[in-house]
């Protein structure tokens, strides 16, 4: 029996992680994170989490705790958010070279200073290179669906790696939605128990972390990225055996939305990704034959998928960060994917940054812009230029 | 032992692990059995498992992993235990 459930981002991803049935949560509550930690403690009153929790002392302690709770071999979970995360970021290299499935929800928080609680992605984004795989969420019930694909995802044992699912601060986290929850048991038959790479145990004793020479050391960064590919291809087949358990899609590495017969396609993600499809109605209503793919994960990066589309369409991608001194990261990227191979423009805006609210009008400003030739080949900040 | 096929750094216990670390010697313990009270203090409190305990709680250093941190000759009450140059002139 399905239930529906209305609460919170945080709440939701809570309920998820729980069902999860995690034998450790390690965690250090900071805004907006706090209530999905508070929500798991909640549980662990209630006795429907029945693992153990770790209060720490800071984020770089929790991560540590998860490493060490993973490496035992068992399910681990937990949450953080932007400066936590920047706190974690050595720990985070850490869980990844080590080949370890934490599953972690960040709330995409702005970077201080000036101090900000708002949503802005410059927090995850700048923790790409870790090896963590990304999702970003755009709706209430696809964080407690991530959630619980990320687990099956990471602990997969073609894949063996930490998952981080990204949604935005306040706009998901603290925002009510409905969302339907499965029951405990066909959750069970989804995620049977962990069974772990490698691990620490008493009877078999061994240890990690321990020094390699320079050509083994490449190796394991070699097969890390080995790993992000069989994820690529994993991301589909999870989300697809979901959709045929509980009925609900949202999408595999990319979703795709009204982009038949398109000439251009709107690459956005998170939030912005959610409002995205009342614009491209608005668009279409008005004879611009203009598409969407939401992006849902960009560690495995999805260059094949964006390629293919840049045989159709040109692209215009909205980032909700920046990497300063360059560009948005991700039309950085597709415009890497799309190097030597697509005659594709790609145009690209900078929004929202600051918490800085993104409305379908805005949005679709931005397409009417970019489909008048009115932007230039870089790309523009929206509100600052002549957009 | 369980060997475990995974790409991520992971040792086993065997003996030297590490290699011959007692290559990066730079001072010797030099062990003075006559004073020894065999309080077992050095056998605890070395940090590589290098001094040999013999049955009647005599001691020896095994030379080829002692790595000559000096620990031994500072927790010895006896001062039975000191160090001395590598390649000093006997």
């Amino acid at each position: 029996m399905t239930s529906v459930m209305i609460d919170t981002g945080n709440y939701i991803a809570a309920k998820a992680a729980v069902m999860a049935c995690p034998d450790v949560v390690a965690a250090y509550p900071i805004t907006p994170q706090t209530t999905l930690v508070e929500g798991i403690a909640k549980y662990l009153g209630t006795g429907e989490f029945k693992g153990e929790y770790i209060c720490v002392e800071s984020e770089h302690s929790a991560m540590a705790a998860c490493i060490g709770s993973s490496a035992t071999g068992v399910r681990t979970f937990t949450g953080t958010s932007s400066h936590g995360l920047l706190l974690m970021h050595e720990m985070l290299h850490w869980a990844a070279l080590a080949r370890l499935p934490v599953i972690m929800c960040n709330i995409n928080r702005v970077v201080g200073p000036g101090w900000n609680i708002w949503a802005d992605e410059n927090d995850s984004i700048s923790q790409r290179d870790t090896g963590w795989i990304q999702f970003y969420c755009s709706s209430n019930q696809e964080i407690f669906d991530t959630v619980l694909q990320a687990f099956k995802l990471g602990e997969h044992e073609d894949v063996s790696l930490p998952v981080m699912i990204s949604y935005n601060a306040f706009i998901l986290s603290h925002t009510s939605m409905p969302v339907f929850v499965p029951n405990q048991k066909d959750i069970d038959d989804f995620l049977p128990k962990r069974v772990a790479k490698w691990k620490l145990e008493v009877e078999n004793p061994i240890t990690f972390g321990n020094i390699i020479l320079p050509h083994e050391y490449e190796k394991v960064r070699k097969e890390m990225q080995d790993a992000q590919n069989n994820a690529k291809k994993l991301i589909p087949i999870i989300a697809n055996d979901w959709k045929k358990r509980f009925g609900r899609f949202h999408g595999d590495l990319l979703e795709y939305y009204k982009c038949d017969k398109a000439d251009y396609i709107l690459l956005s993600m998170g939030a912005i990704g959610a409002e995205s499809k009342v614009a491209i109605d608005n668009l279409q209503k008005n004879g611009h034959k203009v598409g969407l793919a939401r992006i849902r994960v960009i560690r495995p990066f999805p260059t094949e998928e964006i390629l293919k589309l840049s045989k159709k369409a040109d692209l215009i991608v909205i980032d909700r960060n920046i990497s300063v001194g360059n560009e948005g990261a991700i039309f950085n990227e597709i415009k890497g994917a799309l190097y030597g191979k697509s005659d594709s423009t790609v145009y690209g805006f900078i929004a929202g940054l600051g918490g800085k609210d993104v409305t379908f009008g805005d949005i679709e400003k931005m397409c009417r812009k970019a489909i008048e030739g009115k932007v230039k080949d870089h790309q523009v900040w929206y509100g600052f230029e002549e957009v | 032992m369980k060997k475990y096929k995974v790409s991520t750094t992971i040792s086993y216990p065997v003996k030297g692990a590490m290699g011959r670390t007692g290559n990066w010697r730079v001072f010797k313990p030099i062990l003075d059995k006559e004073k020894c009270v065999k309080c077992l203090r050095c056998w605890i409190y070395c940090p590589e498992a290098t001094i040999i305990r013999n049955k009647d709680d005599t001691i020896d250093i095994d030379f080829e992993y002692c790595k000559g941190c000096g620990i031994c000759a500072n927790v010895c009450k006896v001062k039975s235990i000191i160090m001395e140059r590598e390649g000093k002139k006997e």
